[in-house]
């Protein structure tokens, strides 16, 4: 069960282009799964921003001088998103979290690759941590478009059998995206399970290729939330059920993290024909 | 149901502090308490569980549900707008058949008053909701959506035109027991929402809901293209708050003797209280819900404590208090409060002789 708590700020820093906001969170972090994700109301009392932003969670500590703490990481991408870059030491930040349901995480001691694009790479650490746990290989591959949009390559050199960097303009590591070193590291270590997250051209392009692998694969999608809890219906996108039916499910309650052969990605932003409800003939019906 | 009374010293309150009896009347119906959850902010209840008890509610106002399943509209389906949002969901929900059988009983067990909503196609469509549900005894009443935005004839809803408007509302009320209230929920998108309103009181409708959202759009400047796959949405939050405090006002004028749900932007208590000034018997949380998932409770609480910093000791003898004539006296309670505030008398304007917030 998620919680709505007031978090004090530890701390604002800067991690390339990207931010990480470390906040005290009271019954979070115990809380918190990898691939979980809280919602932040934003710009303080009164303000004119009515819609919480959603952030998968990056770290967490479950004890502490503060407590229990928890990392998120974003980009400065609008008002809200820049207010929180400049939020001071000790201001008050309401949460809700954790949200979602987190990756699955394999019962025997298999082979996995954590692929990421840009700062979707936040919840991978807290995932890698988890699966060694269980006697699972971890490799990394971190992919963006110039070397300033990666996040946390140290932090995955650490953690990681191996790490394998793409930049689109060869600013680090090799030239190109996730998806041209994948099927190579697939094959070559065995994977079974692939965990994504990033943008979603990026996910449709790696669930694909894990399917053809015959890996499975968990992927975190990015999708626009107005509420972040289930009520508002707006993060939906087409998903395949049990039953193999399409449905347009939320990514703030079914999701954010899903099976990567279920999401009918390339439908991703339109009702198929054959989704459960979809009128039957284009724009027609109230 | 019996009157029960919401103190609010356990929330806040000092000890000695005043109850205020919270109960209200939307026809025959009774509730506990003025505020409700809005439709399509709190889904069928079940997800708001974690962060408050829904039962402290006057009720649950369910997402509108219709006959068939129904997938909604593309996404993008929301913008970000100025104090509020702009959404085109297009009423994705179960039909009446999955959500009488998975999404009432939960209501039920839990104890939650739920006021189902209902949104047709038809007229026809109505009727049939309305039969479904007369045989579901945790409904304490029906809100009848007829002024959902997001929909194929833009902007044409049943609540623009007042013919087809008490169409509905009367085949409704027809399918209905008469002791559960029929509530509509109109548009503010018309040019005089009074006729709206007479009309589908005549033709039967207990009550108001007022407002559903008005309709909006958002230019993207990076895509050039409109930002909802919907192309236009309904407006609602803090920004559409003056508008439906106007509505309310105008359609209590008009018909003091109808109750009516207040709606749009509610956040605070305070907000709410400008609804129960200008004429509603009841107010419903919505948009500010997803700023907040405690905000329907909160504002109850807080609502509870205006009217007692304000001297009302009844929930009720607030409703439309707003109205009275500039010469009247001031109600008894009212008048102490004003009297033990040490700002009466300094105050430039005798409106406002209470803490701020009171201007909301």
């Amino acid at each position: 069960m998620p919680v709505q708590v007031r978090g004090e700020v530890l701390s604002v820093r800067r991690a390339g282009q990207y931010f990480v906001l470390t906040l005290t969170a009271p019954g979070i972090p115990e809380l918190a799964r990898p691939g979980h994700f809280v919602g932040i109301s934003v710009g303080g009392e009164g303000s004119g921003m009515v819609l919480r932003r959603s952030f998968s969670i990056h770290k967490v500590a479950d004890r502490g001088p503060y407590g229990g703490t928890l990392d998120i990481a974003f980009a400065v991408s609008g008002k809200g998103t820049a207010w929180m870059a400049g939020l001071d030491r000790h201001d008050s930040v309401d949460i809700v979290g954790p949200l979602g349901r987190p990756f699955a995480l394999p019962r025997e001691p298999v082979a996995c690759v954590l692929v990421a694009g840009g700062y979707g790479s936040a919840p991978m650490f807290m995932l890698a941590d988890q699966l060694r746990e269980r006697g699972c290989r971890v490799d990394f591959v971190l992919g963006a478009s110039t070397e300033d949009k990666l996040f946390g390559v140290l932090d995955a050199k650490r953690m990681a059998s191996t790490l394998t960097v793409t930049t689109e303009d060869g600013s680090l590591g090799e030239k190109g995206r996730v998806t041209d070193v994948l099927p190579e590291i697939m094959g070559r270590l065995d994977v079974s399970v692939v965990y994504a997250c990033g943008p979603m051209g990026m996910l449709a392009a790696v669930a694909e290729q894990a399917t053809r692998h015959g890996a499975h694969s968990q992927c975190a999608v990015e999708e626009a939330m107005a509420c972040g809890i289930g009520v508002c219906m707006t993060c939906v996108l087409p998903v395949i059920g049990d039953d193999g039916i399409t449905r347009m499910l939320r990514s703030c309650i079914d999701g954010p993290v899903f099976r990567g052969d279920r999401v009918r990605w390339a439908d991703v932003g339109t009702v198929p024909d054959d989704t459960w409800g979809a009128p039957v003939a284009p724009a027609s019906g109230r | 149901m019996t009157r029960a009374v919401i103190g609010y010293g356990p929330v806040g309150g000092a000890p000695g502090e005043p109850t205020i009896d919270m109960s209200t009347w939307l026809g025959e119906l009774t509730l506990p308490s003025p505020v409700l959850t809005a439709s399509g902010c709190s889904a069928n209840g079940k997800e708001l569980d974690a962060y408050f008890d829904l039962t402290r509610l006057g009720a649950v106002v369910t997402k509108s549900v219709m006959l068939a399943p129904r997938s909604g509209r593309a996404t993008p389906r929301m913008a970000e707008t100025p104090s509020g949002m702009l959404n085109s969901i297009g009423l994705q929900g179960p039909g009446i058949e999955s959500f009488v059988e998975n999404d009432l009983p939960w209501l039920r067990e839990r104890g939650v008053r739920a006021v189902v909503s209902i949104a047709g196609g038809s007229v026809e469509e109505y009727g049939k909701l309305a039969q479904v549900l007369r045989y579901c005894e945790e409904v304490v009443a029906i809100e009848v959506n007829i002024s959902c935005p997001n929909v194929a004839d833009r902007g044409q809803v049943f609540a623009c035109d007042a013919k087809l408007a008490a169409d509905v509302v009367g085949t409704v009320r027809r399918h209905i027991s008469s002791e559960i209230p029929v509530i509509a929920k109109l548009s503010p998108d018309v040019t005089d929402i009074v006729t709206i309103a007479a009309a589908v009181v005549r033709a039967g409708a207990t009550g108001l809901a007022l407002i559903n959202t008005t309709l909006g759009m958002v230019i993207d400047t990076e895509t050039l293209r409109p930002a909802l796959a919907g192309i236009t949405g309904g407006l609602s939050g803090p920004a559409i708050r003056p508008i439906a405090v106007r509505c309310v006002w105008q359609v209590h004028s008009a018909m003091p003797e109808v109750p009516i749900v207040g709606i749009g932007g509610i956040g605070t208590g305070v907000d709410a209280l400008q609804f129960v000034l200008a004429g509603a018997s009841a107010v419903q949380v919505g948009t500010m819900t997803f700023n907040d998932p405690s905000a329907p409770l909160r504002v109850q609480t807080e609502l509870a404590r205006a009217l007692a910093e304000r001297g009302f000791k009844r929930f009720t003898d607030a409703i439309g208090y707003a109205h009275r004539p500039h010469d009247a006296p001031l109600s008894e309670f009212v008048a102490e409060a004003w009297a033990e505030d040490e700002h009466v008398g300094e105050a430039s304007d005798p409106a406002l002789p209470f803490e701020s917030g009171a201007a909301g």
